[in-house]
Formats: structure tokens, C-alpha cells, sequence
């Protein structure tokens, strides 16, 4: 039986140190998985951060994954989610030259159409900012690309849970003990 | 307390950690640490070897027979890459090991100064953790980690890059052991509902099998074992790296697993109802095809690593934690319990193999001497008392397979990683671990050639490691697949070998080298006797192969006597 791949995000709360990246990308490296997307920030809990990672897996292999990652000294814990169970965002930028934003009425539809903001207006470009989910950023992108786009960048996935983690439950335990 | 230099600081952490034996290889980025050492010389001795990897692998075979942690202890640049095979060799069989780095100085990182490498870079895909250090006043915490980390849970290596100006750096110093980090549980809680039901299975067992592995070992869960196998009269194999967790006289000791293991172990792994997995981790060595192995049992998995669980082997019943704690506490569940009938299977099966294969190995009729009775004749000799360091191919699996064993950490070898060169220096390691025990390092002609600059350490430190080599002029593992697999090619595995006594002589070593089979025994009995280091060199059957054999991707009941 093939295994179906799908989407999955990865979530992962960490320790805050150098090197932690390079231990992490180190496990989808050494198995031949692509890392799609990648964003570390902070949380809601001082001194942890929290990685998200998009990968195309399957089940079986990302579970695995899953265990490998948990299994790094400053990882506090991973879990691995689909597309059903968070709730995600991706955010995009396009560098667009001013004259279409004024010669071109299609331009303006599909701004507005599309709920984009624009950050930036000069005489030369105009910068416009698309946050959601990522079928909304392919579809802008698509629109606009006929046009011409002068650059063009879009950032990695970022995802809460529907569930909730239990972080602070873990580190509490840790503290009692 | 006054101020003290970060490299003093070191020292003193090694000491904190009842540290007493460090092995190394001086140069530029270390030395702080090394005018330490020297100062601290009557509290901390300091093996030379004469490789950085030699300094890995010592610390490897210290840690292998002792359970203590292994130290290392390198330069920048070459002297840390050169760590990286004992490092990797150390992960993949949970080697607790810390390996002590220098760096260039911290304002130099990043320049491609003199010997600068990333070893951080470099060693993290290898290491259970590293960390570098560019501030003295960091140095007892790492360390601390580094010693916990490195021992704690499931073993493994860590290492510690410092730069050189943190070794020259002076700071406050005080000491506090590790005992916790929050990011970091070592081994889980365990579930006694999962021991509960593991125990209903095995005491419903008709055909139940234990596989055990190193994590037995490891966990100095040996007793435990042997009331489990005793009490609930379940016949029980052994993975290479956990071989001696059990006496190999042992009526339930039922022998090797895997790929050259034993004829009715693999056989019967798809026989048995309840197969009873014990700090092993399902290695391919040991499983043959996984679409066929142990397909009819219902799997219990006892591991201390969650990332080990359905791993390779989906478990009907995963028990997470300690194998002693675990083991401790399914014992009483169990009920006292015999399978004759099955355990006279494994009789039967063994005598298959004797009569096919082992008694011609032992005994042979053929005029070579062959690595087998090499070893048979070490056994009667030794009683099974020493511990044997064997290398890696051919003669490995022979030393596996025939070796007799009465204590635990008895086999040293590399397992996971098969790093030939690891046997000259990790016997040295051992013997100096546990002087009172006799080490023979066993060992082929070629993977001797490949650390045999660590005659010079022996010589050196005059540490009686007794060695013998089985030469059979070819690189023999690889020599047999291309007889089996490749239409006999030999492709670069004959080997032109040096007159290996003169290179013993060298080093002051005594020496002998045996061809004929009635000179066998006496050598060996002149090599045990011998107060000092000893070197014997057998030259053996030039193409022999081992049997029984599972060739990849075969089944373990597809388990080949010829």
C-alpha cells in the first residue's frame, strides 16, 4: 500500500540556543525530505521559542520525524499537525511598478478583490502585502504575475492549534520535580 | 576561591566528574588545557594516542567495559574532524562519550583563521549534543550538561568546543552537577498498564522469544534479565551489542541474532507467538526484510529511546522506560513457567548448525587454520573470562559467534557503524578501564593497517593489551559478497601486507606469528601468560566464508547455512 504524502506543519517549542536550526534541519536532511517552509519566533512563554516547519510527508515517515526531533536535548516538544487542525496564515510582498496601479483598472479590482494592503506608494513602485492561506497567496500571485512584478517574497507558514499544547504543563513539571 | 583560567576550569570539571583518565592529541587551539594537564598530571593521566580517532575510539572501549563516560580531547580544525568516526561510531551505539574541543579564538571565528573548522557544524548530525563555549565563565555548566547529557537516558557522545580565549580567560569557579533540564527527559515513565499487559501476554505464550539488546546492558539490567528468562522459561537471543549481558553457557541463552548470528534464533523469530524485544532497536542486521520478519508474533518492545518505538517493528505493546526499572517490574507479574517443547526447537535447530557448520569451523578437517578455532582456542584458554574488542567484517562476526562469555560487558565492537580501526585503540581504552581484566583485541589484517599507529600509545604507556590478528591477506567481508554477489571480482580487497612481527618489534612489542595448526594453542597460551602487551599474528584460510549467513533483503527464516 502507497502511502498517501500530504501536507503537514510541524510545531516545535525549543530552548532558545545556536545551532538548534542546524540539529533540526539536520533530521529532514538526512532522510531526504524538502523542507518547504520554515519561521522561528518566540511564544507566549519567556526564553522558548517555537519553530514551524512545512513539510509534504507521509504519516508514517513524519511521525518518525516527530520522534527524532523530540528526542534533541533542547526540544522541549514537537507535534506535527494537518492543514484541518491549525489554523494558519502565510504572508507575501509584491514590488509592483506605479504606473499599472494608475494605467491599469484590472490591477485596482484585484487589489481590492483580494483584500491586499498596500504598505508603499512612490512614483516608481508600490508595495503591496497579502496575508492567508496559502491557496489565497497563489491565487493573487497568479493575477498579478501577467501584469509583471518586480519582486516578489513570501514568508514561511505560521499555525496555531485548534487543541490546545500543554507547554507550560510540561515545563511546570519539570519545575516539581 | 580566587580566580581561575577557564582551562584550569576544565580540569577541574574532569575532576568533579570523577574523571581520572583522559585521552588525547595536543595542539595549538588546546594547549591552555594541555599546560593544565601537565600541571595537573598526578590527578589526571593523559593518553597519547598517536590519532585523533585512536583518542575517540580509547574512550569508546574505556566506556564499552567500564559504563563509565569516555574522554577525548583534540585541537581545532584536524584534530576535531578526526574525532568525527569515533563521535559517529559513539552515537550510533550509545557510547557515553564526551570529546573536549579547542577553537580559535572567539574574534577570529568565522575568518578561516589557522586550523578554524565548524566542528559544531561538522559533529551535530553525530553528537547527542554540542555546544561551543566562547566565554570562560560558561565552562562548569556545559561541562556538567555534557557529562549528564552524555550518560543519562540512552548514551551517546557530546561534544564541547571551547575557544581559546575562554581557556585563557580567568573567572570565579565553582561546580554544580547536573541533575535535570527541562527540555531534556531521559528516560520515560513507566506505565504499568503496559507492563500489565506485556506480562498477560507472555504468561499466555506458547512460543515466546526474548531478543535482547544493548539497552540490557546499558541500563545494568543483566539480573533482571536472567530472573525474567528464568523464571517464565522463555528462551532468549542476543543482538552483537548486547552479547555478555547473559553468560553464554546460559541452557536459555539461544545465541546470536542477525545477519551471521545463530541458525535457530532467526528461524525461529518467525516461529514464535510473543517475541519480547529488550533494549534492542531493530536494526536491518538484525531484521533481514521487515516485510517478512516476526510477522505471525505479537511484539512487545521494552526501550528507554520513544523515537525507537514502531521505528522499524510496529509494537502490539511498546513499554517506554529503564530496561531495569521495567524488567524489575514485570518480574513479579510473571508467572514461573516452562516451554519445553519450544526450547527444544532451538536444540534441534543448533544441532543442524553444529553439524553443518560450527563443528567444521572448530574442528576443521582443511588444512588452514581457520578464525573460528582461533577463537575457540582463546575460549579455552581464558575460560570466557576476557573481554574481547573485536574489529570489524569477517573476523567479527567469528568473534561474536564463538566467543564464550562469563561477564557482562565482555564484547566490545563496533556495532552500528562497523568503523574499521576501532578495535587496536578501544582495547587499549578497556584495558586501562579495567586493568585487572585480560582485553584481547581481535582483529583482520586490514582493519588493523587502519589505526595500527596505536602500537606506539601501547608502547608508550606499556599497556598490556593482548592482540591478535587473523590475517587472511584479503579484506574478507567484502572479499565474500563479491564471491557470492559479484561473480567472484575482486576488486581491490587483496591485500600485500608488511611483515606485521617487524612492525611489533618496532614498538618493542613481543610477537609471533603462527601458520600451522599444532603451534596454535601454545601461542595463545604464551599470549595469555604474558605480563606485557603481546602481539600474535594467525595467518588463517584465505577465502573462508562465514555461515550462517541472511542475505540482504532476505528473511531471517531464509537464514543460509552455505
Amino acid at each position: 500500500m502507497k502511502e498517501e504524502i500530504k501536507k503537514y506543519t510541524v510545531s516545535i517549542y525549543t530552548e532558545n540556543n545556536i545551532g538548534l536550526l542546524n540539529r533540526i534541519s539536520a533530521i529532514f536532511q538526512k532522510r531526504h525530505i524538502n523542507i518547504e517552509s520554515l519561521n522561528s519566533s518566540m511564544t507566549e512563554i519567556k526564553d522558548v521559542s517555537r519553530w514551524t516547519i512545512l513539510v509534504n510527508d507521509t504519516e508514517k515517515s513524519i511521525k518518525k520525524i516527530i520522534g527524532q526531533i523530540n528526542k534533541q536535548v533542547e526540544v522541549i516538544k514537537a507535534y506535527y499537525h494537518t492543514d484541518e487542525e491549525t489554523i494558519y496564515q502565510e504572508s507575501c510582498l509584491f514590488k509592483i511598478k506605479s504606473s499599472l496601479l494608475f494605467d491599469e483598472r484590472k490591477i485596482q479590482n484585484i487589489i481590492k478583490e483580494s483584500n491586499a494592503i498596500i504598505v508603499t506608494v512612490n512614483a516608481e513602485f508600490f508595495v503591496l502585502e497579502k496575508s492567508g492561506r496559502t491557496k489565497e497567496l497563489d491565487e493573487l500571485y497568479k493575477k498579478l504575475s501577467s501584469h509583471g512584478i518586480m519582486q516578489f517574497v513570501r514568508s514561511g507558514r505560521i499555525a496555531v492549534t485548534k487543541q490546545p499544547l500543554m507547554i507550560s504543563e510540561i515545563l511546570s513539571k519539570f519545575k516539581s520535580k | 576561591m580566587g580566580k581561575i583560567s577557564g582551562s584550569e576550569a576544565v580540569i577541574k570539571c574532569l575532576l568533579e566528574e570523577g574523571v581520572e583518565i583522559i585521552y588525547g592529541y595536543p595542539g595549538g587551539a588546546i594547549m591552555p588545557v594541555y599546560d593544565e594537564l601537565y600541571k595537573y598530571k598526578d590527578k589526571i593521566h593523559h593518553v597519547l594516542t598517536r590519532h585523533e580517532q585512536g583518542a575517540t575510539h580509547s574512550a569508546q572501549g574505556f566506556a564499552r567495559i567500564s559504563g563509565r563516560v569516555g574522554v577525548a580531547i583534540a585541537t581545532s580544525g584536524p584534530g576535531a574532524t578526526n574525532l568525527i568516526t569515533g563521535i559517529a561510531d559513539a552515537q550510533i551505539d550509545s557510547t557515553p562519550m564526551v570529546c573536549i574541543t579547542g577553537q580559535v579564538a572567539s574574534n577570529l571565528l568565522g575568518s578561516d583563521a589557522f586550523q578554524e573548522t565548524d566542528i559544531i557544524g561538522i559533529s551535530t548530525p553525530v553528537t547527542k549534543w554540542n555546544h561551543q563555549v566562547t566565554r570562560a565563565e560558561e565552562i562548569p555548566e556545559v561541562l556538567s550538561k555534557a557529562f549528564y547529557i552524555a550518560k543519562s537516558g540512552r548514551p551517546g557522545p557530546v561534544l564541547i568546543d571551547i575557544t581559546k580565549d575562554a581557556q585563557f580567560e580567568t573567572f570565579d569557579f565553582s561546580y554544580k552537577k547536573t541533575n535535570g533540564i527541562r527540555s531534556y527527559n531521559p528516560a520515560p515513565e513507566i506505565e504499568m498498564d503496559m507492563i500489565e499487559k506485556a506480562a498477560d501476554l507472555i504468561n499466555n505464550a506458547k512460543k515466546p522469544l526474548i531478543v535482547w539488546g544493548q539497552g540490557v546492558i546499558l541500563g545494568t539490567a543483566e539480573e533482571e534479565l536472567t530472573a525474567i528468562i528464568e523464571k517464565a522459561g522463555i528462551p532468549a537471543a542476543w543482538t552483537i551489542l548486547g552479547a555478555s549481558a547473559i553468560p553464554t553457557s546460559h541452557p536459555l541463552n539461544v545465541g546470536m541474532l542477525g545477519m551471521h548470528g545463530n541458525y535457530a534464533p532467526n528461524k525461529l523469530t518467525n516461529e514464535c507467538d510473543v517475541l519480547i524485544a529488550i533494549g534492542m532497536r531493530f536494526d536491518d542486521r538484525v531484521t533481514g526484510d521487515l516485510n517478512s520478519y516476526a510477522k505471525q508474533a505479537k511484539i512487545i518492545h521494552f526501550e528507554i529511546d520513544p523515537a525507537e518505538i514502531n521505528k522499524n517493528v510496529k509494537a502490539d505493546i511498546p513499554v517506554l522506560g529503564d530496561a531495569k526499572k521495567s524488567l524489575k517490574s514485570i518480574l513479579p507479574l510473571l508467572k514461573n513457567n516452562s516451554h519445553p517443547q519450544w526450547v527444544l526447537k532451538f536444540k534441534a535447530l543448533y544441532d543442524i548448525e553444529y553439524n553443518k557448520v560450527i563443528q567444521k569451523e572448530i574442528y576443521p578437517s582443511k588444512q588452514g587454520i581457520t578464525m573460528a578455532e582461533v577463537i575457540n582456542e582463546i575460549n579455552t584458554h581464558t575460560n570466557g573470562d576476557a573481554a574481547i574488542v573485536s574489529d570489524v567484517g569477517q573476523h567479527q562476526m567469528v568473534a561474536c559467534r564463538y566467543a564464550k562469555f562469563n561477564q557482562s560487558k565482555s564484547n566490545i565492537t563496533s556495532g552500528g557503524l562497523g568503523t574499521m580501526g576501532f578495535a587496536l585503540p578501544a582495547a587499549i581504552g578497556a584495558k586501562m578501564a579495567c586493568p585487572e581484566r585480560e582485553v584481547i583485541a581481535v582483529i583482520g589484517d586490514g582493519g588493523y593497517q587502519m589505526t595500527i599507529q596505536e602500537l606506539g600509545t601501547i608502547f608508550q604507556t606499556e599497556v598490556p593489551v593482548k592482540i591478535v590478528v587473523l590475517n587472511n591477506g584479503f579484506l574478507g567481508m567484502v572479499r565474500q559478497w563479491q564471491q557470492l554477489f559479484f561473480d567472484k571480482r575482486y576488486a581491490s580487497t587483496e591485500l600485500k601486507n608488511p611483515n606485521f612481527i617487524k612492525i611489533a618489534e618496532g614498538y618493542s612489542i613481543n610477537s609471533k606469528r603462527v601458520s600451522k595448526r599444532s603451534e596454535l594453542s601454545d601461542a595463545i597460551k604464551e599470549m595469555i601468560k604474558s605480563k606485557a602487551s603481546h602481539f600474535l599474528e594467525v595467518i588463517v584460510e584465505r577465502e573462508d566464508n562465514i555461515f550462517p549467513m541472511i542475505p540482504t533483503g532476505s528473511s531471517v527464516s531464509d537464514i543460509r547455512l552455505s
